[in-house]
């Protein structure tokens, strides 16, 4: 039960003069219950490469194979990995149209055949899982705030239940409190439901606190592919491709040159804490 | 998927006729068509494709761009053609079954195939070397004569320009918001002509509310840095003729003798099939 990617082309415009090489030779391996964050500057590619896990895109070569299924086969059947890999779109309050939340978040459950009290069922329980409360169901979408907004919107794929989510910049444009909202909300239905997530983000901090491992996309090919710790170990290959490590990692690297015993690859705030703990102890 | 479309089709290269003051393309343009359509002897016919070549070669535009354009009008020529080869009367010239295709049908029905290839590839080599932006200031200036009559000319010109702005943002839109709901199971392609246009609606709403949205936000944007419609605006690149459009006018102008010539003076005589 995975994704796999094989050596995967994609070339936008073929054959005019806008040509451009999107993605190049991508390898890519994505096991069940992974929580993977995928980082890239602006045009790296990275909104390319997921919109093809989910069929949207064709690729111009290579091929995909979903928990072994090959799906550019002939036949296969795209509705139904759709609803297997549940994609979350940039600014996805944009796409909700419905009278109500409620209505709108039944759109994609209404499209996989359901009957109508599952249907609506699996909407309550999505926005359950988003802490959307009952009396939010019959407003419109649009007198909702930005952050609940955005949750209805994801409710809306959750409702599908996809055992894939691929959340694409969910924090873009959300103050503190949103953002957090949202990536505790991503995190809880990793641990909980085991589903795989794939969170692309240049939020070095949002991608740090969160996922066990860390694609780095740079013009069309994959650069680095590891987990947090060693990618971040990187930092000159990924401040020369216009990315950064976590504030806390540069700091860390401060203290090793300022002759701290102490390790430097650490790259959330909690495992710093006990790293300048340890160090100080052992000085003392 | 929409984004293979492309509007406007403005073909950037280094030319003459791309440096070229868009008013002077626009009559040129305008002048050009009447032309096609004013003066009929064959021999007006040889002069106005001179013309239209030496204007090609100097664009340095490649040829199928143009012929692009040619590909949309394909049925109707074909249609003006067939009608016109078969419902003019006149010495027949073949015989099928009841129908007769006569030769002043096949007279007129060849001259009007040439005069709609002509125009089209006129009018496409104007959009292909003249920038949208370029084109609307164009209008602007050269139409400026109609505000002593009270027509806005401005404002229209203002919009026209913001609405070419708009297409591409709203096809990567359309693009965006399609995917989106794709990605919840909506279906575009099958169904009957009633489903078909009910699963339009996720798509077409969420599109009148950005298109609303983003028509406020430019709005606001204009407002906050002074813009007041055209009284007493100033332009950072006012149009001014240079000597290259003078001369371009002069060249308009010897065209034009030329075709008026060569429509009353030359005569030439097709071979006596004709």
């Amino acid at each position: 039960m995975s994704i796999k990617i094989e050596n995967l082309n994609y070339i936008y415009g073929a054959g005019t003069a806008f040509e451009k090489h999107a993605l190049k030779d991508i390898h890519l391996e994505i096991e069940d219950g992974q929580f993977i964050g995928m980082i890239g500057h602006t045009g790296s590619g990275k909104s390319t490469l997921i919109q093809h896990l989910n069929g949207l895109i064709r690729a111009t070569s290579g091929r995909i194979l979903y928990n072994g299924e090959n799906i550019y086969a002939e036949g296969y059947d795209m509705k139904k990995l759709r609803s297997r890999v549940g994609v979350v779109f940039q600014y996805p309050e944009q796409q909700l149209f419905e009278m109500d939340v409620f209505t709108d978040v039944c759109f994609g459950p209404k499209n996989q055949g359901l009957p109508r009290e599952e249907i609506e069922e699996r909407a309550r329980e999505a926005l359950r899982q988003v802490h959307l409360d009952e009396s939010y169901y019959r407003k419109s979408p649009f007198e909702l705030s930005g952050g609940q907004k955005r949750r209805a919107a994801i409710a809306g794929i959750l409702a599908m239940h996809p055992q894939v989510l691929v959340l694409d910049e969910p924090t873009a444009g959300l103050d503190p409190k949103g953002r957090d909202e949202i990536l505790n909300l991503a995190a809880a239905l990793h641990r909980e439901q085991n589903i795989t997530i794939i969170l692309v983000s240049h939020s070095m901090e949002d991608v740090a606190n969160y996922v066990d491992r860390i694609v780095v996309m740079n013009e069309g090919r994959i650069l680095l592919d590891d987990i947090p710790g060693k990618v971040f170990a990187h930092d000159r290959e990924l401040e020369a491709v216009g990315l950064a490590v976590p504030q806390v990692t540069y700091v860390m690297q401060a203290l090793k040159a300022k002759g701290w015993d102490i390790d430097s690859s650490v790259t959330t705030i909690a495992e710093a804490k006990r790293a300048i703990l340890d160090a100080l102890h052992r000085k003392s | 998927m929409l984004k293979d479309i492309t509007l406007g089709q403005y073909y950037p290269a280094d030319s003459v006729l791309h440096k070229l003051d868009p008013r002077v393309k626009l009559l040129g343009t305008i002048l050009f068509i009447l032309s096609l359509f004013v003066f009929q002897s064959v021999s007006c016919y040889l002069v106005a494709t001179l013309f239209l070549v030496s204007v090609i070669k100097l664009s340095k535009v490649p040829l199928r761009f143009m012929t692009k354009g040619l590909k949309a009008i394909f049925v109707l020529m074909m249609i003006t053609l067939v009608f016109n080869m078969v419902l003019t009367p006149g010495t027949p010239l073949i015989r099928i079954w009841k129908i007769t295709v006569t030769v002043e049908g096949t007279k007129i029905a060849i001259r009007m195939a040439v005069r709609l290839i002509y125009l089209v590839l006129g009018s496409s080599l104007m959009t292909l070397t003249t920038t949208p932006n370029h084109l609307t200031d164009g209008m602007e200036k050269g139409l400026g004569f109609l505000k002593w009559f009270h027509v806005p000319v401005h404002e229209i010109a203002m919009i026209m320009s913001i609405a070419l702005r708009f297409i591409p943002i709203l096809m990567d839109e359309t693009d965006r918001i399609m995917k989106a709901q794709t990605s919840r199971g909506a279906d575009f392609d099958s169904g009957n002509l009633i489903q078909k246009v009910k699963s339009l609606v996720p798509l077409l709403v969420p599109l009148f509310i950005s298109a609303f949205r983003r028509a406020n936000d430019l709005a606001m944007a204009m407002e906050a840095r002074g813009y007041h419609g055209g009284e007493g605006r100033t332009k950072m690149r006012p149009l001014e003729y240079q000597r290259r459009d003078k001369a371009a006018y002069l060249i308009l102008a010897a065209y034009l003798t030329a075709m008026f010539l060569a429509n009353y003076f030359v005569k030439i005589t097709l071979p006596a099939v004709w």
